[in-house]
């Protein structure tokens, strides 16, 4: 059964750093960071490399597909949620929710894709859904 | 240079309270420091190095230097959470060691309880301006439980370790926690009781977790002209280090923590390695923090924490790897919900031969404390200090 119950996000702060990242969101674009220099991509997004420290870094737009590396349901909330770090096909594991799934069906390894949801008053969030 | 021999552990104090409603915070950290002080056979007027992190009142040091009518001329406040006390002990020795001050006070406290803060399963911001971090985590929810829960989560992906084998550490710290009055939780539990507790968050269940107290500790760490002097056991520093493990720019391995960094950091200075260790205080907020910093610290392979842990070989008398005598985070408490200072305390009482008789490790010579402070599964900060009875 399907989680269909709402909760409430809260807005991320945007900086200038980071503005492009979640205009590209509410465009439904997932970006992420990578470096010319050495031609790693990180996240979360910086202007300068966390890998070679060079400031040569540029957004590049990623598949949205990618694996579940681990998650948590967090049951003792108001509305259960599932954190988790997904693997990006393109290599950097970020921090999000898998959502409008069963919570206890999910497994590490399991394909997913990216969904956009909306937050009180900010840019939507990137989460994941089953494949 | 090392900071081996440099420094003795002089003085301990741990605050009996576990739930601190009428006393301020200030308060707490005078009285604990006053109670180490006296431990020690010291004074006030002796100290002249003060360390203390984030749970103290004030900016940095300088409300309770005043509040407590300090005159140091060293002082320092690194904050790495819960494992700020472990970096203190390194630190103040490194600052003994250049001179720079001889008598040096460490004091944590805190109210958690008694101000009703929900620890582990809300998500918190810090407030004021965010962290870089900040804006991709927290929206998504990430709280102390769940981030610990997902270290665990992987770890039993990838190396098929089990849920019983986590609540075997929490049934060795109750075996240890019945023996000792202020423990908050003084019942021995069960493997069964662990696994049928309610689940917090997947795949931690209540029990899983440590408990929530008010109270703290303090320590005074001095030179050895200083420690020669008086009239305690000796327990000196032979070994430290630090470490602090991130996401890594999206590298992220939830599979280990920079004890691999910290503990093989303390090992090399101080010359000995995980088997001539006769104890160990290992931070317990959460079971499957133990069982990681046990593997990285090099008591097990990668892996195979699980095996070490199980069927009792952390309770001391009859396992092999006596562990967090005193009840630990887990049992007994967790001060300002920052745990690092009373795995040192413990680990002196060892080595002193004052711990509780039934848990008295027999001629613990040598014994090793570690902590992790911040998440786990976010970012976060190791320290290891290895003690010596001489």
């Amino acid at each position: 059964m399907a989680d269909t119950k709402e909760r409430k996000l809260p807005a991320p702060s945007v900086s200038a750093e980071t503005q492009a990242y979640w205009d590209a969101a509410a465009k439904g674009k997932l970006l992420v960071r990578k470096c010319t220099s050495c031609g790693e991509l990180h996240h979360y997004p910086r202007t300068i490399c966390p890998f070679c420290f060079s400031d040569k870094t540029e957004w590049i737009e990623a598949s949205g597909k990618g694996t579940i590396y681990s998650y948590s349901v967090m049951r003792r909330a108001p509305v259960p949620y599932a954190m988790a770090y997904v693997t990006l096909a393109e290599g950097p594991r970020m921090v999000t929710n898998i959502v409008d799934c069963d919570f206890n069906k999910l497994k590490c390894e399991q394909p997913v894709k990216v969904v956009f949801k909306p937050t009180d008053g900010g840019p939507p969030l990137p989460m994941f859904t089953p494949a | 240079m090392s900071i081996k021999g440099k420094a003795y552990i002089a003085g301990i104090y741990e605050h009996p309270t576990r739930l601190a409603t009428d006393i301020s915070l200030a308060q707490i950290h005078a009285q604990v420091a006053k109670g180490a002080l006296d431990d020690a056979g010291l004074s006030k007027d002796d100290v002249d190095g003060y360390f203390c992190a984030g749970d103290a009142p004030g900016l940095g040091p300088m409300s309770m230097v005043e509040y407590m009518g300090l005159k140091p001329r060293h002082v320092d406040s690194t904050d790495t959470g819960g494992s700020s006390y472990l970096l203190h002990v390194a630190h103040a020795a490194e600052a003994i060691a250049m001179g720079k001050c001889k008598v040096a006070l460490i004091t944590l406290a805190g109210r958690p309880r008694a101000e009703g803060m929900a620890t582990g399963t809300v998500p918190r911001s810090r407030g004021g301006t965010p962290t870089p971090d900040e804006p991709f985590e927290f929206p998504y929810g990430p709280t102390v439980v769940n981030m610990y829960a997902m270290c665990a989560m992987r770890h039993m992906h990838e190396f098929g370790t089990t849920a019983e084998q986590l609540a075997w550490i929490k049934v060795a710290a109750s075996h240890h926690a019945q023996y000792n009055e202020h423990a908050l939780l003084r019942d021995v539990v069960t493997v069964e009781q662990v696994i049928n507790s309610p689940m917090i968050s997947d795949p931690l269940h209540r029990l899983d977790c440590c408990v929530i107290t008010d109270g703290g500790g303090a320590m005074v760490v001095v030179a050895p002209e200083i420690a020669a002097k008086l009239k305690r056991p000796k327990v000196k520093l032979i070994g430290a280090g630090e470490f602090v493990k991130t996401q890594m720019g999206g590298k992220v391995d939830l599979t280990y923590s920079g004890a691999r960094f910290s503990g093989a950091t303390a090992f090399a200075e101080a010359g000995v390695k995980p088997s001539d260790m006769k104890y160990v205080s290992i931070y317990d907020s959460f079971t499957i923090t133990v069982l990681m910093q046990l593997e990285d610290l090099g008591f097990a392979e990668k892996g195979k924490g699980g095996k070490l842990v199980a069927d009792g070989n952390l309770i001391s008398g009859t396992g092999k790897l006596p562990f967090n005598t005193d009840g630990g985070g887990l049992c007994s408490n967790h001060p300002a919900n920052r745990g690092g200072l009373t795995k040192v305390l413990e680990a002196v009482r060892q080595l002193r031969g004052e711990a509780h008789p039934k848990v008295q490790v027999k001629n613990c010579d040598l014994a090793l404390a570690h902590g992790t402070g911040g998440s786990l599964g976010l970012r976060h900060g190791s320290g290891t200090v290895i003690l010596e009875r001489e």
